[in-house]
């Protein structure tokens, strides 16, 4: 097999503790590779780290121990050109209309004026923006404003992209639809794509590869492959095996999110 | 868009014609010995701006105005970014603030005068001090509401603090710091004028002050109605952009 496009080696991450003490272990040790143009996707509970194993990959934070790798070059808290990020939160500047928003995304980026123009005309297409260029963030529904921040991650044609739970403020329907738009565009651009949810039918349909991740702090505990191919979408979840997927999904997670829960209503004490 | 300028110009206009007619009514009602008609006191407005004096008063209060002005938006920003970027100062001198805006400031000015003497520098100094907390509070405020993703997505972007600045934090903050402005206008307009009205020489509030001395009726009239005319005209001016900006941010 060849070289991993993404390579995690017993990435751990401390948070140092204000008052000194031990600091809070909130994640690892993780080893995973990530593919060349392969659709990964993690689950796990709430508050078990997946934000961060996403933000170590985007070099927005560094880990305490191991090393992070993109194309063979290690990540260490600066950002790698080729990786574009997508949050949850609605990440719009809405001081720009929609066009230059995108086009902020290429605004470090050394490529001459035409094709700035050219990508940018592009992705307005792609994500079917193009009437709404000159609108800006506050005239759209969060549907739309959820696409320009797609649209300024994928004018930078990015090798990598992370998305951060991008569906997560969307209505079911709308998730599903955009869902199906992102298959598309995996598709379309051949980036490898690196999912965060705490969905798991919108991992099993969305995935070739989705890893559980282990309560607090985060481990990867099981990864499922699904087998689907290439060419898919929504409908993919009227298919048998994909409530096997999901039932797999959730056997390996139920134990994880109980240990949560019970933490959590164990009060604020081992937050600290 | 164009029909809502026409509604708001058409609500100004009713609006104007409806404090006329309370100045008319007003004045039938008060007599001569307070109040001249409207008519007569934009005749004597008239009459007044032909003259030297009254260009002199007014170039002294604007001059007062817009160093005033300048101080306070310059002080209030830099308070307020310094206080927004620092938690724990914002902790600490925030309360404060507010404290110190609560007093009324006029009870300052004798402290004032003893330290600036009579003229220029008093007048501004009064008129900056109305200014800087309300630029300061409000920029406060919006450095303190940015939302935190806008930062991340300029990280990850890959911006430099300065371009941070620039690109994301300032547009980012500017509707509120507007406000700020605005506010800050209103106050130190007041200030300047009535630092003017007790301790000088020269300039709009001092002429109002010798026109009631002196029971000059159609002087203070007329002083009244430019003065708010022109904080009328500029603080509608300043409204629509912050509006603007709000819906816009």
């Amino acid at each position: 097999m060849s070289q991993a496009h993404v390579s995690l080696r017993g990435v751990t991450k401390v948070f140092p503790s204000s008052s000194g003490g031990q600091g809070l272990h909130a994640l690892g040790p993780i080893d995973l590779d990530l593919q060349q143009g392969e659709f990964f996707a993690v689950v796990g509970p709430s508050g078990c780290g997946k934000s961060t194993l996403l933000e170590l990959i985007a070099g927005l934070t560094s880990a305490t121990e191991g090393t992070v790798e993109f194309e063979g070059r290690r990540i260490e808290g600066d950002i790698p050109d080729g990786i574009g990020v997508v949050f949850q939160e609605d990440a719009c500047f809405p001081w720009l209309s929609v066009e230059d928003n995108i086009a902020f995304g290429l605004r470090k980026i050394a490529v001459a004026h035409e094709e700035k123009r050219r990508r940018i005309g592009g992705v307005l297409d792609l994500m079917g923006l193009g009437d709404f260029a000159r609108s800006y963030p506050a005239q759209l529904s969060g549907g739309m404003r959820q696409r320009v921040c797609i649209a300024r991650t994928l004018v930078i044609e990015p090798r990598l992209i992370l998305l951060d739970e991008p569906f997560g403020a969307l209505d079911q329907q709308t998730r599903l639809l955009m869902g199906d738009e992102v298959l598309k565009l995996w598709r379309q651009t051949g980036a490898t794509v690196f999912l965060i949810t705490h969905a798991l039918d919108e991992a099993a349909m969305l995935a070739d590869r989705i890893a559980v991740m282990s309560a607090r702090p985060g481990q990867l505990i099981d990864v499922v492959e699904t087998h689907w191919p290439a060419e898919r979408d929504s409908h993919i979840v009227e298919r048998l095996e994909f409530g096997a997927v999901t039932a797999r999904l959730w056997k390996s997670l139920r134990e994880e999110s109980l240990k949560t829960m019970a933490k959590t209503s164990r009060g604020p004490a081992d937050r600290t | 868009m164009s029909s809502a300028a026409m509604k708001s110009a058409r609500n100004a206009l009713v609006l104007i014609a409806g404090l006329l007619a309370a100045w008319q009514a007003l004045y039938w009602f008060v007599g001569d010995a307070a109040l001249r008609p409207p008519l007569v006191t934009v005749q004597y407005t008239a009459r007044l701006m032909t003259t030297d004096a009254f260009w002199m008063h007014l170039s002294e209060t604007l001059q007062a105005f817009a160093v005033a002005l300048s101080i306070a938006v310059a002080a209030g920003l830099v308070i307020g970014f310094g206080l927004g970027f620092h938690k724990l100062s914002a902790q600490v001198f925030e309360p404060m603030l507010v404290a110190v805006y609560s007093i009324p400031k006029i009870t300052l000015y004798p402290i004032l005068l003893l330290a600036f003497g009579l003229g220029m520098p008093a007048k501004i100094a009064f008129g900056a001090i109305h200014g800087i907390i309300p630029v300061a509070l409000f920029t406060l405020n919006a450095v303190r509401n940015i939302k935190p993703i806008l930062v991340k997505t300029g990280r990850v972007h890959g911006l430099g603090p300065f371009e941070m600045i620039r690109s994301i934090l300032f547009p980012a903050a500017l509707p509120e710091i507007f406000t700020g402005f605005r506010v800050g206008f209103a106050l130190t307009l007041i200030g300047t004028l009535l630092g003017e009205m007790f301790a000088a020489q020269r300039g709009l509030g001092y002429l109002l002050m010798t026109a009631i001395g002196l029971h000059n009726v159609e002087l203070i009239m007329a002083v009244t109605l430019l003065l708010v005319v022109f904080a009328a005209t500029v603080s509608a001016g300043l409204l629509a952009i912050d509006r603007w900006l709000h819906r816009h941010i």
